[in-house]
């Protein structure tokens, strides 16, 4: 695994963003999530093995690897939707692997996640699918449709408030699902390869998206994809909430706070920033990378 | 080797019935603790009584009608035609009443669950439920046991009312029997003993038809295939054990309440 320590940055890419006595707050503070030697198998060869990161608070982890790595495992791990056969979990400091799952759902319900195909409840409105959990909680109805209005405001869908998921394109589905993680402020949020399969304008919607989560709320995420130009535009762009859109990083600056892993065969080969990244040595990075 | 496939059917068939009995007890015991989803519940006893009702009332017409034929022309021939509403009744509330009705309101619903259950697996959105805090088993699993059993109870009742009247109806119509003297026949016979074995049993079928639809459709693997595979088995499964569970029920009632 290459080294995660940020050091010799050439002038092409240095962190910026955060003034130093924030990023060292976030590295210092306790992870929202830590992999302590994590495996897990399904009838086979280990689909991940020994795998170890964690991610601290205001981080954002993107995890690379080609389609078929566990990737999309790994994430349902990290709020306990699959048990590890082997290593420890900790999900906001509490150890969740060999936790009862009625004990889970109040952890789960801190926490986002966007699936790869949406997965929105079919029978469902978008205003429904959006309020899931505020239905749930018996917030009272005019509440519920100030705030699945607001996120969907957010989200750039307000007309679709009524609609069924049918009636949405892939690209309306997923930014649908993504206001239903977000619309109940999650402390953590876990993204599976949400441009999956968009056209590239779909796509760059969805990761404007992430970003502005990323930098209005700062809320710690982990984030799923192959794509890496998807990757590259979270590292050099950041939200510029007064135009509303997302606007380069000045030249050769990146993202302090947006990190990679990197998945082949089961194994962690890469963990660290994207200067790193892009000078790693290995050759599998190398591949994936060119 | 031949063993192996022994072994190893026979080991899945342990396993499955493990998953099954903890499966199903989970789902009976949540009943008993918070949160509770009553709105599923009834939108379920919607789907599950009021939708099944027609098919309830057409084949216990049918079974009814027939079982008149039948007897008649077998009971002519003791001169004891008389006797044609006794045995329509009785066999009606004891036996074909609830077995006819969980077989068929399985073959509508259990399919139902399963599909319904199964598309939800494979489109993830058991796990997004589950992500979101909600636990499915007591959102989606729960409220359908127990729709289950409470509707077949009433629509074993419905089933029994119709097969009365439609053994009445081919009584009067086609066979050129008095009406008066069947329905009195049909009520004059009836026991309490034979009315608790016909209100019993349905509720053992609903909650049999009830959890091995939700059990086949939680677990689908595969895909669309799957969903295909999972309704097959949730049908099969649940018409057999009925049929198996009746037998047993039969037993231990006519232990518990002896014919005279």
């Amino acid at each position: 695994m290459n080294g995660t320590s940020a050091s010799a940055q050439p002038a092409s890419f240095q962190s910026s963003q955060l003034p130093a006595s924030a990023s060292d707050a976030a590295a210092d503070a306790a992870p929202v999530v830590a992999f302590r030697k994590v495996s897990i198998a399904f009838d086979g060869p280990p689909v991940l093995e020994n795998i170890s990161f964690s991610l601290a608070p205001a981080e954002t982890r993107i995890l690379l690897g080609p389609a078929g790595v566990g990737k999309s495992v790994l994430l349902k791990l990290t709020n306990g939707l699959l048990r590890p056969d082997q290593g420890s979990i900790l999900l906001f400091g509490e150890e969740i692997s060999h936790m009862p799952e009625t004990d889970l759902f109040p952890l789960r319900a801190r926490t986002g996640m966007v699936f790869q195909e949406g997965a929105l409840f079919d029978s469902l409105t978008v205003r429904d699918n959006v309020a899931y959990q505020l239905i749930g909680e018996r917030v009272p109805d005019d509440q519920i449709d100030r705030r699945v209005r607001k996120v969907l405001g957010f989200v750039g869908l307000e007309e679709t408030f009524s609609l069924y998921p049918s009636s949405l394109s892939g690209g309306m589905k997923r930014r649908v699902a993504i206001a239903r993680a977000f619309i109940r402020t999650p402390e953590l949020l876990l993204y599976d390869s949400p441009t999956g399969g968009l056209d590239p304008v779909t796509s760059t919607t969805i990761i404007e998206l992430v970003m502005k989560e990323r930098d209005v709320y700062r809320t710690p995420s982990l984030l799923v994809t192959h794509r890496l130009q998807d990757a590259f535009t979270l590292c050099s762009h950041r939200f510029d909430s007064e135009r509303n859109r997302m606007v380069p990083l000045p030249e050769g600056e990146t993202d302090p706070n947006t990190t990679f892993l990197m998945l082949e065969g089961g194994r962690l080969i890469f963990d660290g920033s994207l200067h790193e990244l892009l000078h790693s040595e290995n050759p599998f990075v190398r591949e994936f990378l060119e | 080797m031949p063993i192996d496939t022994i072994e190893n059917t026979a080991k899945q068939l342990v396993l499955t019935v493990q998953d099954y009995s903890l499966f199903a007890a989970r789902a009976f015991t949540n009943l008993f603790t918070e949160p509770r989803y009553l709105p599923d519940f009834l939108i379920q006893s919607d789907v599950i009584g009021f939708g099944s009702l027609s098919i309830v009332v057409l084949s216990g017409l049918s079974t009814g009608g027939v079982l008149a034929l039948q007897s008649a022309a077998t009971l002519s021939a003791f001169g004891a035609t008389a006797v044609t509403g006794q045995f329509v009744s009785l066999t009606m509330i004891r036996e074909l009443g609830p077995v006819l009705t969980g077989v068929m309101v399985s073959g509508r619903n259990a399919s139902s669950m399963a599909s319904e259950l199964g598309s939800m697996v494979v489109t993830e959105q058991i796990d997004a439920m589950r992500a979101l805090g909600v636990d499915p088993m007591r959102k989606l699993v729960t409220p359908r046991i127990f729709a289950s059993i409470s509707m077949l109870f009433f629509l074993t009742i419905v089933a029994d009312a119709c097969g009365i009247a439609g053994g009445g109806l081919v009584t009067v119509f086609m066979n050129h029997q008095n009406g008066t003297q069947y329905l009195d026949k049909a009520w004059e016979c009836l026991r309490y003993p034979d009315v608790i074995q016909g209100l019993v049993k349905p509720l053992f079928f609903g909650y049999i038809l009830g959890s091995i639809g939700c059990f086949y459709g939680m677990r689908t693997t595969g895909g669309t295939q799957g969903v295909g595979r999972s309704t097959i088995q949730a049908v099969v499964w649940a018409s057999v054990l009925i049929i198996f569970v009746d037998f047993l029920l039969t037993q231990v009632l006519l232990t518990l309440f002896p014919p005279l």
